[in-house]
C-alpha cells in the first residue's frame, strides 16, 4: 500500500501535466455540474465554501477565532436585499454594497477587538455579531422575523436574465471562483507569509519588527468582505434575507466547516462547506435534528481529528511517505 | 409619587428591579464561568446549554415525576452538576493540554447538540411553569408591587454568589482552589488531588448554572432557546468585567442587569443592546475589563 501511494507521489511530482488533467477535471465537473445536481444545493454550497474559505484566512493563517462571521455574512445579506429590493439597484451594484458594507463592519469589530487575544476575540466577535442581530430584529428595513423576501435577482451586465438558475449558477461559480484567487494570491504573497509568522510565534514576529495588530486588522477585514461577498451572492440567488444568516448558530457552523475541513490549508474549508451543506441538505428531508447533529460532529471533530479531513489526511501520507524512505 | 428625570420613580425602580432580577442571572452565569476560567482555562460556552438543561429538567421534575419547585431546588442543581463532571471527565480533561480555542470549540459544539436535541425532543415553544404556592403574591411596598417570587430570586442568587465568594476567599478550600489556578503542579506536589479537584469545580458551577435554571424556570419560559440567548450576554459581561476576579463577575452582572433594566425606560429601543455597548465602550477604554488582570 504504502509503495503505491509512493509511487503515485512520485509520478504526480515528476509529470506535472498529471495536475492539468486533474484542473481539467475539476473544471468541467463545475461546469457540467447543474445538469446533474439541483442548482440552487451547488449555489447554496459554493457560498458557503467561500464563507468558509474566508473565515479560515483568519481563523487557520492568522490563528484568530472569531464566533461573530455571521454579522458580515448575514448583514451584507440584508444591505444586498434591501438595495435590491427597496432601491432597485441592479445586481452588481447591490452585490457590491452589500461586500462593502461587510468590509466596514470588519474594520470596525476588528479595530475593537482585535488587540485581545484568543478566547477574549472570540467572545468579543460573538457579542458584537448578537448586537448586530438584535439590531436586524428591531430595525424597520430588515423585516424582523419575517426578513427581507422574494428579493429581485435582476439581470448580470445588463444582458443575462439571472432568473433562470443556471445562469444564477454561473455567475456565483464566477464569483466564488474570483474570491478564492484572491484568497490564494494574499496567502502566497510576502503578506500571506507574515500571516503564517504571527500564528506560529507572535512574540517573534514583533521582535522583527512587524506592526502585529496591523496585519492582524488586514486580514480581518479582508476575511470579512470576502464573508460579505458570499453572503450578497447567496440573497440574492435565494431571494431572501433572514435572520437565520446572522444568527450565532451560524458563525458556530462555518467555523465547523474549516475545522472540519482543515483549518490553515486551502482545500480544508471547501472540502468542509461541501461536506457540512450536503449533510444539512440530506438531513433536512430526514427529520432528524440539524443542530444535534451538527454539534455532535463538532464535538467528535474536536476530540478525534482536529486536523480535518484534508489536514488529516495529509499528515497520514506525509508519515507513510517518510516510513517508505526508512 | 415625584418623577425622576421625568420618569414617574414607580416605573423606574420597577425597571431597575426587573434589571435585578436579569443581573442575578448573569452574576450567577458569569461567576461560573469565571471560576471554570481560572481553574481549568476553558471558556464554557455551554454554560447556558447547562442553565437550560437545569430549567428543563425542573419541568421534567414537576411534569414527569410530580416533584414539587423545592425539591427540584435541590435535586436538579446536583443533577446538572453530576452530569457536567461526566462531561469533564470524559471530554474537556483531554483538551487541557492543547490550545484553549479546543475547549471552547467542543463547549460550543455541546451547547449545539443539547439545545438541538431539546428542540427535537420538546419543540421550541415556551413550556410555562408555576410559581410555587408559598412564594405566590405580591409586596405592596408604597411605591411599587414586588411579587414575592421575584424577591426570593434576587435573595436567592445574591446570597448564592456571596456563598461561594466567601468559600473561594476566606476558606481553606478556596484557598487551595486559587493556588491551583497559579501553580497546579505545585498544589500537586503537596498532596492534592487536583484533577478531581478539577472535576469537582466544573462540577459544582455547572450546577450553579442549574440552579440558576431552577431559579428561572417560574420566570422566563422554559424553551431550548433560553439558555444560548442568556450566555451570548453573560460573554458580553464577562468581557466587561474581566476574567480575573469572582467579586468583580458578581457586580458586573448585578449592574448590568441594572444599566439593561434603566435603559428599558429611558431608550427602550436600545435596552437589547446596551450591554454590548458598555462592551465596545469598555473595551476601548480599559481593555483587560473593569477588573480584570491582562494576561
Amino acid at each position: 500500500m504504502s509503495m503505491l501511494i509512493k509511487g503515485l507521489a512520485g509520478f504526480t511530482v515528476k509529470h506535472k501535466w498529471i495536475w492539468w488533467i486533474g484542473a481539467f477535471v475539476l473544471a468541467a465537473t463545475l461546469l457540467l455540474a447543474p445538469a446533474m445536481v439541483y442548482p440552487l444545493l451547488l449555489i447554496n454550497i459554493l457560498c458557503f465554501v467561500l464563507f468558509a474559505s474566508a473565515l479560515n484566512l483568519v481563523l487557520g493563517y492568522a490563528g484568530l477565532l472569531s464566533l461573530g462571521h455571521a454579522a458580515f455574512f448575514g448583514g451584507a445579506a440584508y444591505v444586498t436585499a434591501h438595495a435590491a429590493k427597496t432601491w432597485g439597484l441592479p445586481f452588481e451594484a447591490s452585490v457590491l454594497l452589500g461586500t462593502l458594507f461587510a468590509a466596514g463592519l470588519g474594520l470596525v469589530f476588528g479595530l475593537i477587538g482585535i488587540r485581545r487575544y484568543g478566547i477574549y476575540f472570540a467572545m468579543i466577535t460573538l457579542a458584537l455579531a448578537q448586537m448586530l442581530y438584535f439590531m436586524a430584529v428591531q430595525m424597520p428595513f430588515t423585516g424582523g422575523e419575517d426578513g427581507i423576501q422574494s428579493v429581485p435577482r435582476g439581470m448580470f451586465l445588463g444582458l443575462v436574465d439571472l432568473g433562470d438558475i443556471n445562469a444564477m449558477y454561473y455567475v456565483v461559480l464566477g464569483a466564488v471562483v474570483f474570491g478564492l484567487m484572491v484568497l490564494w494570491r494574499t496567502l502566497h504573497s510576502p503578506f500571506g507569509h507574515i500571516l503564517a509568522a504571527i500564528r506560529e510565534n507572535e512574540p517573534r514576529a514583533v521582535s522583527l519588527g512587524l506592526d502585529v495588530a496591523y496585519y492582524k486588522l488586514i486580514a480581518f477585514v479582508l476575511s470579512a468582505t470576502l464573508s460579505g461577498l458570499a453572503g450578497s451572492l447567496k440573497v440574492i440567488a435565494f431571494q431572501l434575507a433572514s435572520l437565520n444568516n446572522v444568527s450565532w448558530h451560524l458563525s458556530g457552523e462555518v467555523v465547523l466547516m474549516t475545522l472540519i475541513g482543515g483549518m490553515g490549508t486551502f482545500a480544508g474549508p471547501i472540502i468542509g462547506a461541501t461536506f457540512v451543506v450536503t449533510l444539512e441538505h440530506m438531513l433536512a428531508t430526514s427529520g432528524l435534528p440539524i443542530a444535534l447533529v451538527i454539534g455532535v460532529i463538532f464535538m467528535a471533530c474536536v476530540m478525534l481529528f482536529r486536523r480535518g479531513f484534508y489536514g488529516e489526511s495529509v499528515a497520514r501520507l506525509k508519515v507513510m511517505l517518510e516510513r517508505g524512505h526508512d | 409619587m415625584p418623577d425622576i428625570f421625568g420618569v414617574p420613580a414607580a416605573v423606574l425602580l420597577g425597571q431597575v428591579l426587573l434589571g435585578l432580577i436579569n443581573g442575578s442571572f448573569y452574576a450567577m452565569l458569569s461567576l461560573g464561568l469565571a471560576i471554570i476560567f481560572g481553574m481549568l482555562n476553558v471558556i464554557n460556552f455551554a454554560h447556558g446549554a447547562f442553565y437550560m438543561l437545569g430549567a428543563f429538567v425542573t419541568w421534567l421534575c414537576l411534569t414527569q415525576l410530580g416533584l414539587n419547585y423545592w425539591a427540584a431546588l435541590v435535586v436538579v442543581p446536583i443533577v446538572v452538576g453530576v452530569f457536567g463532571a461526566v462531561v469533564e471527565r470524559l471530554f474537556l480533561r483531554r483538551l487541557y493540554r492543547i490550545d484553549h480555542l479546543y475547549s471552547l470549540l467542543f463547549t460550543f459544539g455541546l451547547a449545539l447538540a443539547m439545545e438541538g436535541l431539546f428542540r427535537y425532543l420538546f419543540g421550541a415553544a415556551g413550556k410555562p411553569y408555576p410559581v410555587p404556592e408559598t412564594l405566590t403574591g405580591v409586596f405592596r411596598l408604597g411605591f411599587m408591587v414586588l411579587p414575592v417570587y421575584r424577591a426570593w430570586v434576587i435573595l436567592a442568587s445574591v446570597l448564592v454568589c456571596l456563598l461561594v465568594w466567601l468559600v473561594m476567599e476566606k476558606t481553606r478550600l478556596g484557598a487551595w482552589l486559587r493556588a491551583a489556578t497559579e501553580n497546579p503542579s505545585l498544589v500537586t506536589a503537596f498532596g492534592i488531588n487536583v484533577p478531581l479537584m478539577l472535576t469537582l469545580t466544573y462540577g459544582f458551577c455547572v450546577g450553579l448554572a442549574g440552579f440558576a435554571g431552577v431559579l428561572a424556570a417560574p420566570i422566563y419560559q422554559v424553551s431550548p432557546a433560553m439558555g444560548s440567548s442568556l450566555i451570548v450576554i453573560v460573554f458580553a459581561v464577562v468581557v466587561i468585567g474581566g476574567l480575573g476576579s469572582i467579586g468583580g463577575a458578581i457586580l458586573t452582572g448585578l449592574s448590568l442587569g441594572v444599566i439593561e433594566g434603566l435603559t428599558k425606560v429611558f431608550y427602550p429601543s436600545a435596552s437589547a443592546i446596551v450591554i454590548f455597548v458598555v462592551m465596545v465602550l469598555v473595551l476601548i477604554l480599559r481593555p483587560a475589563g473593569l477588573f480584570g488582570r491582562e494576561n
